[in-house]
């Protein structure tokens, strides 16, 4: 089933075969499944929505928030528009800087999907890499990819990323850009989440390497790394796609602790996790919409993705069909 | 049982050994502690000089050795930011992370066993539907977001409780307790339900399953036949059952609260040994984040040891199973 869903997701590089691809795809049980579920369907529509905002951010918010030129102090601590004192064109108010809310929510949207889906690769890489090698090798190799595993299991991936963080700090110092946090934070993730991955995939290939297509694979001479990734790995994919989606919404989530932990991304270049973080400081002082809407927007789109996911993995599970 | 009992204690020293090693390469390589320590005018014959008072010149393995020793004497070298033995510094910050995870821990038994029985019972109400979409927004929503929304409730908006801080503290010898004055219990439910809410949610999901499943066997059916009370069947005999695998999960996840303590730590300000380690690694200060990760290694696998000889301890049937594959 997820092979079709894989095909159909595949289909426009493949134009011949869009018709009946597509069609399969149409008529399997995952999408009827998905049609009659409201649950399903609402939640991938806010996810939709939340991309496509995120996407168009440049093009529809009103203000670059990254651009100092474009703020103006006189516009500082606007409330929402719905308030009497609210001025336009600032939807959801402005912060102490002059920063219009929506617009920053819109960019931080955009950041925190981007390092939380770039971070869902980079474990995804790692993991599934990892575990092919482990249970298609098997032996000393399997044993120590899969003991590391067990011990990094019993940590907490939020303390992985922050020692990670931290030691990247320690021995780059001040060198680091913005561009190179983000590629840190994205790394700190990657190494955080590749256990599931590795542990999965691990015991797919390990049913796998003694099917009879592999052997024949092996006969004809070809060499272990293809055999791996061009005839086992497509056989294993299913469950990722289940752990990629519940990992999405884990990715973000830690993204957004690091920053507020104030280990994550600065604050000239916000994301969700940033701008809850320096809007919690102005909560005493009444202007609770510069911390509300990165948190429903944050909360949303967790939500939704979790939902999504939950949906996926039932719908994927032969058990409970 | 012996033979188990050594294998879990050697692997137990292997994870240790494994993660001493990454504090220690953490504490060596990264970042040059001589820098750490004098100004940036400072000749390099004295740099030198003070490399060697540190044995930093030495070979790895000593060094690796020398470190080892110091840990099990608990010393982890001096905190680059406050100029102090970091083990000072966790042991004055310990009280206040464990007080907190305690009454986290709790808070997330009592409450999550109370909703899944309730959930389980009385399946088709409301009231369990509210429960289990609390629980769904439980585990989504990030945990220092959950603390800002319970900080803008009940702190802002209602002034009922502190928002940072444990309030007036008590010093018993070694320890300072929140326990014993009003405002340090106040200044307790906040925090406390914060980092116990995914805990919670867990308990309450998993006491609900497994009530559920009870529930459908044999000698639920065979109570129900001799004309017990539902009451006593509930409680006496389903809910007992279900509390094996409970403990088991409550057990295991004590690690992890006093780990995401940093977090809820970081929100309220609670001066515990979490929002000590997030400045350690705001302000790159590699001893005590090297002494952390080491502690909580520790809590783990012990925990993790605790839990897995209690379960043979209480379940009979596991014991022999184990003692033959081991």
């Amino acid at each position: 089933m997820s092979a079709r869903m894989d095909d159909a997701a595949e289909a426009p590089d493949a134009p011949r075969a869009t018709p009946s691809r597509l069609a399969r795809f149409l008529g399997s049980d995952l999408w009827l499944n998905f049609r009659r579920s409201k649950l399903a369907i609402g939640a991938f529509a806010v996810t939709l929505l939340m991309f496509g905002l995120a996407f168009a951010a440049p093009w529809i918010s009103p203000q670059n928030p990254y651009d100092p030129a474009q703020l103006e102090l006189l516009n500082s601590n606007l409330p929402p528009l719905w308030n009497p004192d609210g001025q336009s064109p600032f939807l959801l108010g402005t912060d102490d800087q002059g920063r219009d809310v929506l617009s920053a929510v819109l960019y931080g949207l955009r950041l925190s999907l981007i390092v939380g889906m770039l971070g869902v690769v980079v474990s995804g890489f790692l993991g599934i890499g990892l575990g092919l090698v482990a249970g298609y090798f098997g032996g000393a190799l399997d044993t120590v990819i899969m003991r590391v595993a067990d011990v990094q299991l019993t940590f907490p991936a939020i303390l992985i990323a922050l020692v990670v963080d931290g030691v990247a700090k320690a021995s780059f110092g001040s060198a680091l850009d913005t561009n190179a946090t983000i590629l840190l934070i994205v790394v700190s993730i990657g190494l955080s989440f590749w256990v599931q991955y590795a542990r999965t995939v691990r015991s797919s290939v390990m049913v796998e390497r003694s099917k009879d297509y592999v052997q024949a694979a092996r006969l004809i001479g070809l060499s272990s790394p293809v055999i791996m990734v061009r005839h086992v790995l497509p056989n294993v994919t299913g469950p990722v796609f289940v752990i990629a989606t519940i990992n999405l919404a884990l990715a973000i989530i830690t993204e957004a602790t690091l920053s507020f932990l104030g280990t994550g991304l600065p604050e000239t270049m916000p994301s969700l996790g940033t701008l809850i973080r320096t809007g919690n400081r102005f909560l005493f002082s009444g202007e609770w919409w510069v911390v509300a809407f990165p948190g429903i927007a944050l909360a949303g789109l967790v939500l939704a993705i979790n939902l999504l996911g939950d949906w996926l993995r039932d719908a994927l599970n032969p058990k409970l069909q | 049982m012996l033979a188990f009992l050594i294998r879990r204690l050697a692997q137990a020293a292997v994870v240790l050994a494994v993660v001493g090693l990454i504090a220690f390469a953490m504490f060596r390589f990264a970042g040059d502690p001589v820098n750490q320590i004098v100004g940036p005018d400072t000749p390099v014959s004295e740099r030198a000089e003070i490399r060697k008072s540190l044995g930093l010149d030495d070979p790895v393995l000593l060094q690796f050795g020398r470190y080892a020793g110091n840990v099990l004497r608990g010393d982890f070298g001096i905190s680059y930011q406050f100029r102090q033995p970091v083990t000072t510094l966790l042991a004055e910050r310990m009280p206040a992370t464990l007080e907190l995870a305690f009454c986290a821990t709790l808070f997330a038994l009592s409450v999550g066993i109370l909703m899944g029985v309730y959930c389980a019972l009385r399946r088709e109400t409301f009231l369990a539907k509210l429960f289990q979409a609390i629980s769904l927004v439980g585990v989504s929503l990030p945990t220092f977001l959950i603390g800002i929304l319970l900080i803008f409730l009940f702190s802002v908006t209602l002034g009922w409780l502190p928002s940072y801080g444990r309030g007036d503290t008590v010093r018993i010898g070694g320890w300072t307790t929140g326990f014993l004055t009003v405002s340090g219990l106040k200044a307790l439910i906040l925090p406390s339900i914060t980092l116990g809410l995914f805990q919670m949610t867990l308990i309450m999901r998993l006491v609900r399953a497994e009530m559920l499943e009870v529930l459908r066997t044999d000698y639920i059916r065979f109570a129900r036949a001799r004309g017990l009370t539902t009451r006593a069947i509930h409680f006496g005999h389903a809910l007992k059952n279900t509390l094996v695998p409970v403990i088991t999960i409550a057990g295991l996840q004590l690690g992890s609260v006093i780990a995401f303590s940093i977090i809820t730590e970081t929100v309220f300000q609670w001066p515990g040994m979490g929002l000590l380690f997030v400045q350690a690694v705001q302000n790159v200060d590699i001893p005590i984040m090297s002494a952390y990760l080491l502690l909580v290694a520790a809590i783990f696998v012990t925990i993790n040891l605790v839990v897995d000889l209690l379960y043979t301890v209480v379940d009979p049937r596991l014991r022999t199973s184990v003692g033959r594959t081991a």
